[in-house]
C-alpha cells in the first residue's frame, strides 16, 4: 500500500473511533456537559488532559523549532511542562473544591463580582478563540499535504467531526475521545523517534540515545555540536539568546499555561480535592513523554539532515528530498553553481532552507521507515489538533452559556434551556473557528504570544490570589487583571503589530521579548491588585469564608 | 465547610501545605530556572557522568521535566499522608 492508502485507512479509523465514542458518551445534563458529571478517573483524565493541552504545534513544530534553536528552544521544553507544577501545586486541587464549572465562575464568585466574571469570561473568549484557530489551520495543513485535498476541505472535514463529538458529547464525548486522542498521538511520536534512535545510536530509548553511544563513541549530540561549528551555525547545546528573556519566556509560557481556562477546566472533571493533585501529575508524565523525546527527535533529524545532504552532489540526494522539495518546505539553490549543497550558518552562502514543520512530519521517510509510519504520523497530527480544538470549544461554549448567560444575564434559565445553549454555542464556536482556520487573520502565528501572555497576566495571579490571599478583593483582583491585561496586549500589539520592525532586542524594554513579556504583566497585576486592595475595604465575611473552605479538602 | 472540624486542624493543615509548597517550589525553581538556565552555561564544563549531554544542557532540555513529574508526585504522597493524620482524608 502507498503512503497515500495507509494514511486514509488510518486516519478514517481513528475518526471512526472517535465518533463511535461520541455516540456511547453521549451528555444528557450541563453537569455532564461541562464536567463530565465529576466523574472521570484521575488517570483518565491525566490522559485527556495530555490531549487537550498538546496542540498541533506541539505534535507537529516543536521538534523542528528545537532542531533550529538548540538550547534556546529549552525554554519551550520547560516552560510548556514546569507550568503543570504550579497547576497540581497552587491551583488545581482548590479549583475542584470550590467545584464549579469554569474559571470565570471561580473568578465571579470568589470575589462576589459580576465585573470580575465579565472580564474573565472575555478572557477565556479571547484567549480560547485565537488558539482554536491555529488548531482548525493544522488540520488542515495535515489533511493537504498527507491526502491531497485543499487546506479548506481539510478544515471543514475535521469540523465536521469536532462538531459532532463536541455538541453532542460536551465534556464527557470530549474526555473520552481525547483520551483514544492522546494514544493515536503518542505512539505516532514515538514510533519514529524509536526507529531513528535505534538507527543512529542503537539505544531504542530516544531520551538516552541522544547522548549516549554505547561503543563509546562521541554521541549524536556531540556529533552534532561539532557539525553545527563546522558549518558556521551557532552552537547547539549553549547560546541561545539574553538570560533575561530566556526566563521571562520561560516564566511567562509556565504561568500562561497553569492559567489556560481549557486546561484548569478539565480539573473540574474528577471525584475529589486529592484526585485534581493527582491527575495533575498524570497528564504532566503523559505530556513528558512527548516533551522529552522532542528535542531527542531533534537532535537525530537534524543530524542526519546535516549529515546526508551536507556537501553532497544534488542529483544524488535521497527521494524524501525531492519529494519535500515539490511541497516548498525544502528549497535548495545552487547560490554557487557547483552541484553541491551547502548548508551553512553564513546566509550569504547557504543554499538550502529547510521548514521546521517539516521535521516530523518527514522524520518516517528521512528515517527509511515503513509507508504506514507516516500515515500514522498524519493521524497523529490530526489527533493532537482535534483533541485540542475541542477542548478550547468547550471553553468558549460554556463561558456563553454557564458564565454569561445563567451567571449574568438569564439567571432564571431552565437546565435544558442551558444545555441547549451549551450545544448551540459549540455549534456556532465552531463554525467561527472554522471560518478562521479557512480565512486565517495575519496573525495566527502570533498566537503563541498572546494566548499565553494574556493567560500569564491576566488569569494566573487573579486566581493565585484568590486562593492563597484572604485579603484580596474584588477591586484589587478587577483592577490587577485589567493592568496586567492591559500592559501586556498593549506591548505585544504594539511590537507584532504597530511597529513589528521595532521588535527586536534593542527596542523591547530591558531586553524583554513580546513572547516573554507576560511573566512582567503578572508582576504588574500582582502590584495593583496589592496596591488596590490596601486602600480598599477587605472582601466580606461570606467570601473570607469561601476561601477558608476551598484551603481544606473537607 | 463542616462545622464539626475544628479551627486548630484547618491552621495546621494550611501551615504544613504552605510549607510543603515553600520546599517543593524552592526545587521547581532550582532544576529549571536554576540549572536549566542560570546556572547552566558554568554546569555546561561537566558532563552527565558516562554520557556525552552537557550538564546545563540536559538539564534544560530533558532534567528538568523528570523533576518536575517527580515533584508532583512528591506533593500527592505528602498531602495525602498529612491528610490522612489530620482526618481530612476523603473516602
Amino acid at each position: 500500500m502507498s503512503v497515500q492508502a495507509w494514511t486514509f485507512v488510518l486516519v478514517g479509523a481513528s475518526f471512526a473511533l472517535y465518533i463511535a465514542l461520541a455516540l456511547w458518551a453521549k451528555a444528557s445534563s450541563t453537569r455532564d456537559f461541562y464536567v463530565a458529571d465529576g466523574a472521570v478517573h484521575p488517570v483518565v483524565n491525566g490522559m485527556a488532559t495530555a490531549a487537550d493541552w498538546m496542540s498541533a504545534a506541539s505534535f507537529l513544530s516543536m521538534a523542528g523549532m528545537i532542531a533550529a534553536l538548540g538550547y534556546g528552544g529549552s525554554v519551550y521544553l520547560m516552560g510548556w511542562t514546569g507550568g503543570y507544577v504550579l497547576l497540581a501545586l497552587l491551583f488545581a486541587p482548590y479549583l475542584r473544591r470550590f467545584g464549579r464549572f469554569t474559571v470565570p465562575a471561580f473568578v465571579g464568585d470568589r470575589y462576589g463580582s459580576q465585573t470580575a466574571r465579565v472580564v474573565a469570561v472575555l478572557c477565556a473568549l479571547f484567549v480560547s478563540f485565537t488558539y482554536v484557530a491555529g488548531q482548525m489551520r493544522g488540520v488542515g495543513i495535515v489533511f493537504s499535504r498527507f491526502l491531497e485535498v485543499s487546506i479548506e476541505t481539510g478544515v471543514w472535514i475535521g469540523m465536521a467531526i469536532v462538531l459532532f463529538y463536541a455538541v453532542l458529547g460536551g465534556m464527557k464525548g470530549i474526555t473520552y475521545t481525547q483520551v483514544a486522542q492522546y494514544c493515536v498521538l503518542i505512539f505516532a511520536y514515538l514510533v519514529p523517534a524509536i526507529f531513528l534512535a535505534l538507527r543512529m545510536s542503537g539505544s531504542p530509548l530516544p531520551q538516552w540515545g541522544m547522548g549516549v553511544q554505547p561503543s563509546g563513541a562521541p554521541s549524536v549530540l556531540e556529533r552534532l555540536d561539532g557539525l553545527n561549528r563546522e558549518l558556521g551555525f551557532a552552537s547547539y547545546t549553549e547560546g541561545g539568546g539574553s538570560l533575561v528573556d530566556m526566563l521571562c519566556v520561560t516564566a511567562a509560557l509556565m504561568a500562561g499555561t497553569a492559567g489556560l481556562p481549557h486546561v484548569i477546566v478539565r480539573f473540574y472533571t474528577v471525584p475529589k480535592v486529592r484526585d485534581a493533585r493527582s491527575s495533575a501529575g498524570w497528564a504532566l508524565l503523559f505530556i513528558a513523554l512527548l516533551y522529552t523525546t522532542a528535542p531527542a527527535l531533534a537532535v537525530f533529524a537534524r543530524t542526519n539532515l546535516l549529515e546526508s545532504v551536507s556537501e553532497q552532489p544534488y542529483e544524488r540526494l535521497p527521494g524524501w528530498f525531492k519529494k519535500w522539495e515539490t511541497t516548498g518546505l525544502i528549497r535548495f539553490e545552487d547560490k554557487n553553481g557547483d552541484g553541491l549543497v551547502q548548508h551553512v550558518g553564513d546566509a550569504q552562502l547557504n543554499e538550502l532552507t529547510v521548514d521546521r514543520d517539516i521535521l516530523v512530519l518527514a522524520s518516517p521517510e528521512i528515517g527509511g521507515l515503513p509507508d504506514w509510519v507516516a500515515g500514522l504520523v498524519a493521524a497523529g497530527g490530526l489527533a493532537a489538533a482535534l483533541s485540542t480544538a475541542a477542548g478550547l470549544l468547550l471553553v468558549v461554549s460554556t463561558s456563553i452559556s454557564h458564565d454569561l448567560l445563567k451567571g449574568a444575564l438569564w439567571p432564571s434559565i431552565t437546565e435544558r434551556g442551558e444545555l441547549f445553549f451549551a450545544r448551540a454555542s459549540a455549534a456556532v464556536a465552531v463554525l467561527v473557528a472554522g471560518y478562521l482556520g479557512v480565512n486565517p487573520p495575519g496573525f495566527v502565528a502570533q498566537v503563541v504570544a498572546f494566548a499565553f501572555g494574556l493567560a500569564a497576566s491576566s488569569f494566573f495571579p487573579t486566581i493565585l490570589l484568590g486562593v492563597f490571599s484572604r485579603r484580596m478583593n474584588a477591586a484589587g483582583a478587577v483592577s490587577g487583571m485589567l493592568a496586567g491585561l492591559v500592559f501586556t496586549a498593549s506591548y505585544i500589539v504594539h511590537f507584532k503589530f504597530v511597529h513589528p520592525e521595532l521588535n527586536s532586542a534593542a527596542h523591547w524594554w530591558w531586553g524583554i521579548s513580546p513572547e516573554g513579556i507576560g511573566a512582567l504583566g503578572a508582576l504588574v497585576n500582582f502590584a495593583v491588585a496589592f496596591a488596590v486592595a490596601r486602600f480598599t475595604p477587605p472582601p466580606p465575611a461570606h467570601l473570607a469564608e469561601l476561601v477558608e473552605r476551598i484551603r481544606s479538602p473537607r | 465547610m463542616s462545622k464539626s472540624l475544628d479551627d486548630g486542624v484547618r491552621r495546621a493543615y494550611w501551615r504544613a501545605n504552605l510549607r510543603y509548597l515553600a520546599v517543593l517550589l524552592a526545587v521547581w525553581w532550582l532544576v529549571s530556572y536554576g540549572c536549566g538556565l542560570v546556572f547552566a552555561p558554568w554546569l555546561n564544563q561537566w558532563k552527565l557522568p558516562g554520557t556525552g549531554f552537557k550538564l546545563g544542557f540536559w538539564f534544560a532540555q530533558q532534567g528538568s521535566i523528570y523533576a518536575f513529574v517527580v515533584l508532583i508526585a512528591v506533593y500527592v504522597v505528602l498531602m495525602a499522608r498529612l491528610e490522612r493524620r489530620l482526618g481530612l482524608y476523603e473516602e
